[in-house]
């Protein structure tokens, strides 16, 4: 147990609870419940291949349908983008391969990583919201609702972004 | 049988990417269907402890509601009370025959620890199980109207299908003329909800009052349900009818779940009918 290992299970545990705890009691404007536990995502260290990411975001999603009753929603979005992360991430960087030494999001520029994070937001929002409403004549509210919150989750990213790189 | 193994260790990483999705699909198609979902919900040991932490915290917010609700309950009752007969109560000599009763309808009181209303389908947990005497397919109502149908129950912690699930469908009927109709949610707004399948013939008025049916086994008849907001006709049909509840799924606390004693009588009896 190194200290990089507690601190993802610290930040799994937390997040999971901050989520059901506070974010999915908002309400913002009615219906909006940011989803900021997709963090997680952003904080783990980048890797070429790493399956504990894998599993680790299948259980993380879970763990949030098992609180909000959603069947497997969260899991499949999370997983989604836990999969497509680092593809995305070298599109964004315009580059063919990383310098995986640099093992953390903080070092990016800012617009590069502002974007990587927009991108994998709305994905993991629009899988959230597409199965479940599961119908495409539900395609209006499905895009109103991954637009709103989408922005909503992007905000508390970055704010959490710039309290733990001010440490 | 070697370019097999070669196969799955060149692409065990998106292999298993491709399983959990699929489990993960698996699992949301399964809460899709009305009777399916068994093992992704909040009725388990972990999740409802946790649900039953936070609502202790939020119970105090509500308490004056809560406390309102049932003075009003009790006011109710003791109108009832009231309303006996007056050579009825002159009498002196009151014999209880036992025999006569029949208990056909078993209340369970419990208290919900985590209430969804925002959602498309919304689901709430109550703090009593199986070892409480809760099943699935158990109506749930407070003294305003109904609230639900029990979906899953684990030994101590329960869900419930609310009304405002697009799953959900009750038999409901019109106080004044008894004309059937179900009782569904478009997902709008918290406090509206939508009766459909109601026969043309059947004059309504804004303002009228809906009750459930009990052409089911699950409510009772005349559990209060909502008023008619407003409707519309169409080729000869109502187009849609609007339904305020007279429940504010908001702010709700302690709730009765009904246990039907005579289900399995009237469901032997159907599926015998239906053999035969």
């Amino acid at each position: 147990m190194n200290r990089e290992t507690i601190n993802i299970a610290l930040l799994f545990i937390g997040l999971i609870l901050l989520q059901i705890v506070v974010l999915d009691n908002i309400n913002f404007l009615g219906y909006i419940n940011p989803f900021l536990y997709i963090l997680f995502i952003f904080l783990y260290p980048i890797k070429k291949i790493d399956s504990t990411l894998i599993f680790l975001s299948f259980f993380l999603g879970l763990s949030i349908d098992f609180f909000l009753n959603s069947g497997g929603i969260n899991a499949a979005a999370t997983l989604f983008i836990a999969f497509i992360r680092i593809p995305v991430l070298k599109s964004v960087l315009g580059k063919r391969d990383i310098d995986y030494t640099m093992s953390s999001l903080k070092k990016l520029p800012f617009a590069k990583m502002y974007t990587y994070i927009v991108i994998l937001t709305f994905i993991h929002h629009f899988i959230v919201f597409g199965l479940e409403y599961f119908k495409t004549s539900h395609f209006e509210i499905i895009f109103i609702k991954t637009f709103l919150t989408g922005i909503f989750t992007v905000i508390l990213v970055m704010i959490s972004f710039t309290f733990i790189s001010r440490r | 049988m070697q370019q097999i193994i070669s196969f799955i260790n060149k692409n065990k990483y998106l292999l298993l990417f491709l399983l959990l999705e699929s489990a993960a699909i698996f699992f949301t198609i399964q809460s899709h269907s009305y009777h399916s979902s068994k093992f992704v919900n909040s009725a388990n040991f972990i999740t409802g402890g946790i649900y039953n932490r936070i609502n202790n915290f939020k119970e105090i917010l509500i308490l004056k509601d809560e406390n309102k609700r049932l003075s009003e309950e009790n006011v109710n009752l003791k109108n009832l009370l009231n309303l006996r007969d007056k050579s009825d109560s002159n009498k002196i000599n009151t014999v209880i025959d036992t025999l006569k009763f029949h208990q056909k309808y078993n209340f369970i009181s419990a208290k919900i620890i985590n209430n969804n209303y925002r959602k498309s389908n919304n689901y709430l947990t109550i703090d009593k199980g199986m070892n409480h005497g809760i099943k699935s397919d158990l109506g749930v109502i407070n003294s305003k109207g109904i609230i639900g149908i029990t979906k899953s129950a684990s030994s101590r912690y329960a869900t419930i299908l609310s009304i405002l699930n697009l799953n959900s469908r009750v038999n409901v009927k019109l106080l004044k003329s008894s004309h059937f109709g179900s009782l569904s949610w478009d997902n709008k707004d918290y406090n509206t909800v939508q009766l459909l399948d109601m026969p043309i013939h059947a004059a309504i008025k804004i303002g009228d009052t809906i009750v459930t049916g009990g052409k089911s086994t699950i409510f009772p008849e005349g559990i209060p349900v909502g008023t008619i907001k407003d409707f519309r006709t169409k080729n000869n049909n109502y187009d849609y009818i609007n339904i305020t509840l007279f429940n504010d799924m908001s702010s709700l606390g302690f709730v009765e779940i009904i246990d039907n004693l005579d289900k399995f009588e009237i469901i032997n009896l159907e599926e015998k009918s239906l053999n035969e």
